[in-house]
């Protein structure tokens, strides 16, 4: 591992957009979680789904959906990605 | 046949299968062992992973908890699924491509140092054994209420149990027989919560139900009238909570970023054979928790309602049935106050202390406690928080074989975790003190031994722990995940992406976090508990989200350290480069 040759412009290319791609879905993460149901949950209670207040959904049940909608998004964008530069596994 | 053989079948039944499966999978090579030889499907690993996180604590208390905390539980749920994201994110690919067996091995090869490897060594085993603990106290408090064994005994069986395939089986066992206990554990929780949301709204989908208008023809939802029945008895409302905004944040913060620190976690995505295997077992994972996370917020409401709706102001002699079985098992108990005998229901605290309960009974026939009765209160009742998942089945009026069903399933919950934080345990002691830093040149046979020896003595110590709890036990589960944030996850982190990170400054800001977190927690939670009120904590943080600022700590020490010292060797540059690209994880794993 250790004798590979250094990084090469594909692979710098790649990781560029590995972490465009992070800071988007991280921000979602973080909107949903922390955004929704903590910092902004009084704002949003106002609001209903079903008999939900919505700043309590998101906190409850919401956030939850969203997180496994992003791994899943962030496992098949990248697969993509990595086909384009040639580095998948 | 009667309930109490029901369970004794059901929870043989499922032992037989687990024993059976680490017969099937013994491990035969270290790799095998710490790994299950890297050749794991990712939808197994994902289900395997769902058990090792769901432990007794999200099976029996997680629901109870919530119930009582209304909108404040949500730090539970958002704190224990969220950190699978940066999992998936941040870290688990990463360290898959890399390609070892632990998580001080990636420490200490990325960092170059053996000082760093045993900092993290003891950073994981402190963190494991504080979580083990509560597990095999688990295990032995599922026995004691359904197959009236004494706690001790059912903690002997546990271990007895979590040895054979353990120790056999090494991770490979762990890995099959954790997939037929998440089967039997998710089958537990949902036919229950089926039955009461179909109960209580009409709707089985409990994750439905609980947004549905209640079936008693009043036209309200579930949480509208939760609101309104908690006020009125002077709580207050369900959808509101009680902590303050930055404690929530912290504490979600705390345990989202702990999760993804947790050693016998992150050691699960090494079993999968490709770095890209590793983000979609993390997204399977996340699906399997869901499935029991999404439903736990359901059971509560349900169950709170369910509570205030038929114990408060009834009298006690038409108590309905599963409030005086669970009298008998010494979690619920009565006392009347205004001698009304009526069981009224209020905010505060019924007496002081959990019941002792002593012979005889009262006017109504209660079972009488000696504890010091609190009169600044109207509320007459305690609950053990644990019933409102043990008791779901009476409540909704289910069979004697769903009883015995959640009795394996809190088993199964219990037994998985244990099995997988002493397998972590044991590679710790095996694997990162024996081989890589005190006897380098053990053969694999050797090696093997030890692993098992290690994980042997790993059962006893925690077989004792659940025997002799310690009374710092439940007080410290803090520890576990404020310590992972603080120490683990950052050091990891920065290894993946920051190639000027060194070794001094690691090594920095793991002691750093660490020893703050440390200090925090131990001081108000063991040291001076009568000063753990909002009042005394930093920013008004409690020990539970302190750990996120041990971690922004262990950042800013580990950044301006690394500043000032020797960048890392060129060799680590390369090695940060190859942990990046998935392609060739095939090759690093093959031997």
């Amino acid at each position: 591992m250790s004798d590979k040759d250094p990084e090469t412009p594909g692979e710098k290319a790649y990781w560029k957009e590995n972490i465009r791609l992070l800071i988007t879905l991280m921000a979602i993460w973080f909107a949903v979680s922390f955004g929704a149901g903590i910092l902004f949950r009084d704002f949003l209670d106002q609001f209903m789904i079903g008999g939900f207040p919505l700043g309590f959904w998101f906190a409850q049940q919401g956030s939850i959906y969203v997180f496994i909608v992003l791994i899943f998004y962030y496992a098949w964008k990248m697969k993509q990605i990595e086909r384009r530069y040639d580095l998948d596994d | 046949m009667s309930t109490q053989s029901l369970i004794y079948l059901f929870v043989a039944l499922s032992f037989t299968l687990y024993i059976g499966i680490a017969i099937w999978s013994r491990a035969g090579s270290t790799k095998e062992f710490y790994v299950a030889g890297g050749g794991v499907n990712p939808i197994v690993n994902g289900m395997a992973t769902a058990a090792d996180w769901m432990s007794a604590a999200s099976f029996i208390s997680m629901a109870g908890l919530i119930a009582f905390m209304g909108y404040d539980g949500s730090v539970y749920l958002m704190g224990w699924t969220g950190g699978y994201v940066m999992l998936a994110l941040l870290l688990a690919p990463y360290l898959r491509k890399f390609g070892q067996f632990t998580v001080p091995d990636f420490i200490g090869t990325r960092y170059y140092s053996k000082v760093a490897r045993t900092v993290a060594v003891i950073c994981l085993i402190f963190i494991s054994f504080t979580y083990i603990a509560g597990q095999m106290r688990g295990v032995g408090i599922v026995f004691s209420r359904f197959l009236d064994v004494p706690v001790n005994l059912g903690v002997i069986i546990g271990m007895c149990i979590v040895f054979f395939y353990a120790v056999l089986g090494g991770m490979k066992g762990i890995t099959y027989t954790q997939v037929a206990q998440y089967c039997v554990l998710i089958f537990a929780y949902m036919v229950p919560a089926f039955f009461i949301s179909m109960m209580i709204t009409g709707n089985p989908i409990p994750q439905l139900g609980l947004g549905s208008t209640v079936n008693d023809g009043s036209g309200m939802y579930v949480l509208q009238k939760l609101d309104s029945s908690l006020q009125a008895m002077g709580f207050s409302a369900y959808t509101d909570g009680s902590k303050s905004m930055i404690d929530v944040f912290c504490i979600t913060a705390a345990l989202m970023i702990g999760t993804a620190g947790l050693p016998h976690v992150i050691v699960r995505f090494f079993t999968v054979p490709k770095a890209s295997d590793a983000r979609k077992s993390a997204g399977w994972a996340l699906v399997f928790i869901a499935l029991l996370y999404t439903t736990a917020p359901a059971v509560a409401a349900f169950a709170r309602l369910n509570f205030n709706q038929t114990v408060n102001n009834t009298a006690y002699a038409e108590a309905p049935g599963w409030f005086t079985n669970w009298e008998k098992n010494n979690l619920i108990a009565w006392v009347d106050k205004n001698d009304d005998g009526r069981m009224e229901v209020a905010k505060g605290d019924a007496f002081k202390g959990s019941p002792e309960f002593v012979a005889g009974t009262g006017k109504s026939g209660e079972r009488l406690v000696s504890n010091e009765v609190l009169t600044d209160n109207a509320n007459e009742v305690y609950v053990d928080k644990d019933i409102m998942v043990l008791a779901n089945p009476e409540i909704a009026n289910l069979p004697g074989w769903v009883i015995a069903l959640v009795a394996a399933g809190g088993l199964a919950a219990a037994l998985s975790t244990a099995a997988g934080l002493l397998l972590v345990i044991s590679t710790a002691v095996s694997h990162d003190l024996l081989k890589s830093t005190f006897r380098p040149n053990i053969s694999e046979k050797g090696e093997l031994l030890a692993a098992r020896v290690a994980a042997t003595c790993a059962i006893v110590i925690a077989g004792i722990l659940g025997i002799y709890p310690p009374g710092w036990v439940a007080q410290v589960v803090a520890f576990a995940f404020g310590l992972a944030a603080a120490s683990l996850f950052p050091a990891i982190f920065m290894g993946i992406f920051s190639k000027s990170m060194n070794k001094e400054g690691a090594i920095a800001g793991m002691v750093t976090g660490l020893t703050f977190t440390f200090v925090y927690i131990a001081y108000f939670k063991l040291w001076n508990p009568d000063a753990n009120i909002a009042d005394n904590w930093l920013f008004g943080i409690s020990p539970e989200g302190i750990g996120v600022v041990g971690m922004i700590l262990n950042f800013a020490v580990a950044i301006t350290v690394a500043k000032l010292t020797a960048a890392p060797p060129a060799e680590i540059g390369r090695l940060v480069d190859s942990i990046r690209v998935p392609r060739g994880a095939g090759e690093a794993h093959a031997h």
